[in-house]
């Protein structure tokens, strides 16, 4: 029977239908991070149960760590407990950990790529909603909550019921100045946050065959935000390239054995999707958001739509521009902002600081923003100082922070503060997620460039001539 | 953790009639840094209910005295965003057992039936019933009917809601899935084995 990438990766993965219920689903790698997994690690200790398999998890400090002087202790007493935790849990149990200062530590959809934990065709899960980013690779990949954590750590399996597959297809090639971030924010604005509740997608068509892998990361990444449970891209020769001679791929016959299955993983000709999207890439321009959820996304040319065009209900959608203090019709270009933030799982990885670079060369940063620069990994901070990027950013008038999460969810100090204006790379712009009362505009890195030396929303294709 | 079993639940409810609330909203990031699941129903909608110096916010619905109970009743796309289990957790310890949405996050409907909250998944024209219903009257019961999949309003007007079997059994029991997933280890373990990556 013909079976989609999709079928192929799950059916191989169920230990056992649960009749009337859910698959229970084997996972062959589970990240942990410090805020999702303490109360898991003490519901087994409370049960009385180990970890079943530690070499298959691996846990990385991100979510509320400092991106300035790491060195030093961490001054928050509620975070310093919980990475404290981590790093207690994992030791008490066998469990690889990257913590604080480690060398391999940062974001952990960063590093899970960069040292090749991430595989095609295996199941991934971690305790965020960004774990869909592993899908790039063509792995099953999602978030699941801290009870799911729990099993996962005693029992290696979760359970859940088989999603709906979709496949979305963007065909042609990308316009000047159109990344992968703008794809995405694109499949969102015309999905909305909930169009693909209940789906896991595959993103298929020219346009991601001819994208890079860091580029696939975005998109996949940002499948959670259309409500998909995940996304996932087949693995073709880059993806094979990319992952040779990380530290955790398979090598010699492991490998043999691996690419076996590996070129399995693409979908059959004559498979079936319960729903099927094509966009075309000529019709994609950048994007940014306007309002408080990623659906909420246009055209950087075009103006706000009226409520009486919005997809949500009019009371929801002017709370929503009231909450941005925006109005109906309005421009975005031109619209003066506070804070440019370069970062996060979605747009964290060096060809995000390379693109931002590119824009911001012999430019200076607009002396009305406050930019962060925070790379997702150490591999990454120090791919752009090897590169040469840090001189050009510097010249700039930006400074590079250390990484982690930082800004995306202001877990820790890097907050906006209250009515103050940020373009983000990020991947959600709620009301409040950047800190208290701040609003956020979503983008790729070249918007941000260009916002960060002009101080307001800027057309980067302005700047590319 | 095991939670109390849920058969029948008759209740006053509580409204937000707004849509894709997310769990940003439900419980904001920088609550997140507990190392024991208690007391985040303190932090339950947080910014929402509470101004910035930690006075509430008269008009938000949770301030509102006039509306209480173990039910809430949210708008459409309920619980998207963040896979932060918090989001349920806050809902729980708040008070609630159950949320009447006409349209639910896939995560958070997960979580909330991993630790004893029912998501109730209802028809819009169903959904705007029962906020009419609670605008009228705010003191009026619904009742959630487990055994039966079906909301009762008090004019006796119903419709049914789905729930797998297997779930259903583990909200009328107490159990949760680790119950039933280390019951099936030596499974697992063989199954294991046999995996190629």
């Amino acid at each position: 029977m013909s079976k989609t990438l999709f079928d192929k990766v799950w059916d191989s993965h169920v230990v056992k239908h649960v009749e009337d219920g859910p698959d229970v689903l084997l996972i062959d790698r589970h990240m942990v991070h410090e805020v999702t997994s303490p109360v898991a690690f003490l519901g087994i200790k409370n049960r009385g149960i180990g970890v079943l398999y530690p070499n298959k998890t691996f846990a990385t400090a991100d979510h509320n760590t400092p991106t300035i002087n790491q060195h030093l202790p961490v001054q928050d007493p509620l975070s310093a407990n919980q990475l404290e935790a981590l790093e207690r849990n994992a030791n008490e149990h066998g469990i690889s950990h990257w913590g604080l200062g480690h060398e391999k530590n940062g974001i952990v959809h960063v590093v899970g790529p960069e040292y090749g934990i991430t595989q095609p065709g295996a199941t991934i899960v971690c305790g965020d909603s960004h774990t869909s980013t592993h899908g790039a690779f063509g792995a099953i990949a999602f978030g699941i909550g801290t009870s799911e954590v729990e099993m996962v750590l005693a029992t290696q399996c979760i359970m859940q019921p088989k999603p709906k597959k979709m496949r979305i297809n963007v065909e042609g090639e990308l316009n000047f100045g159109v990344t992968p971030k703008d794809v995405a924010l694109y499949i969102i604005s015309k999905l909305t946050t909930s169009g693909a509740t209940g789906y896991f997608a595959e993103y298929a068509g020219q346009v991601f065959r001819d994208m890079s892998m860091e580029g696939r990361m975005t998109v996949c990444n940002l499948s959670i935000e259309m409500g998909a449970r995940g996304g996932m891209i087949a693995p073709d020769e880059k993806t094979f390239e990319y992952i040779k001679g990380r530290e955790h791929t398979p090598t010699g016959d492991a490998w043999d054995k691996a690419m076996t299955y590996w070129e399995t993983l693409y979908t059959d000709e004559d498979a079936k999707f319960d729903k099927e999207l094509t966009f075309q890439a000529s019709d994609i321009e950048p994007m940014i958001t306007y309002g408080t959820n990623p659906g909420m996304g246009l055209g950087i040319t075009k103006n706000i739509p009226f409520a009486a065009d919005a997809t949500d209900g009019e009371a929801t959608y002017k709370k929503s521009l009231g909450y941005m203090n925006f109005n109906e019709g309005d421009d975005m270009i031109g619209k003066p902002i506070d804070f440019v933030f370069i970062g996060s799982c979605t747009n964290g990885r060096i060809e995000d600081f390379r693109a931002f670079t590119e824009i911001v060369k012999g430019r200076k940063k607009a002396d009305n923003v406050t930019a962060w620069l925070v790379p997702g990994s150490h591999k990454v901070e120090a791919a752009i100082k090897e590169e040469g990027l840090l001189d050009i950013l510097t010249e700039s008038g930006f400074e590079l922070r250390e990484p982690g999460c930082s800004a995306c969810l202001a877990m820790n100090d890097d907050k906006v503060p209250a009515g103050k204006l940020a373009v983000s790379t990020s991947n959600r712009n709620f009301e409040g997620r950047q800190g208290p009362g701040s609003r956020t505009l979503l983008a790729s890195p070249l918007v941000a460039a260009a916002a960060a030396v002009t101080g307001k929303v800027t057309d980067p294709r302005e700047l590319m001539k | 953790m095991a939670y109390d079993k849920f058969e029948i639940l008759k209740s006053t409810a509580v409204p937000l009639p707004i849509e894709n609330v997310d769990t940003d909203q439900i419980i904001p990031a920088r609550f997140l840094k507990a190392t024991e699941r208690k007391g985040f129903g303190d932090n339950l909608f947080r910014d929402w209910r509470y101004n910035n110096d930690d006075s509430p916010k008269e008009d938000f619905v949770l301030n509102n005295p006039k509306y209480s109970g173990k039910i809430l009743v949210g708008g459409k796309n309920f619980g998207s965003g963040s896979s932060r289990e918090h989001a349920a957790w806050a809902v729980y310890d708040y008070g609630f057992r159950c949320v009447i949405s006409s349209f639910f996050a896939d995560i958070f409907r997960g979580n909330c039936l991993n630790i004893g909250v029912l998501p109730v998944q209802v028809s819009e024209a169903f959904a705007e019933k029962v906020f009419a219903t609670i605008e009228a009257d705010p003191n009026a019961e619904i009742e959630v009917n487990l055994p039966e999949q079906k909301v009762v309003l008090p004019s006796g007007e119903s419709e049914p809601f789905e729930i797998n079997g297997y779930k259903k059994q583990n909200m009328l029991n107490g159990f949760d899935d680790i119950d039933y997933l280390t019951n099936i280890k030596d499974d697992i373990k063989a199954f294991e084995a046999k995996s190629p990556l």
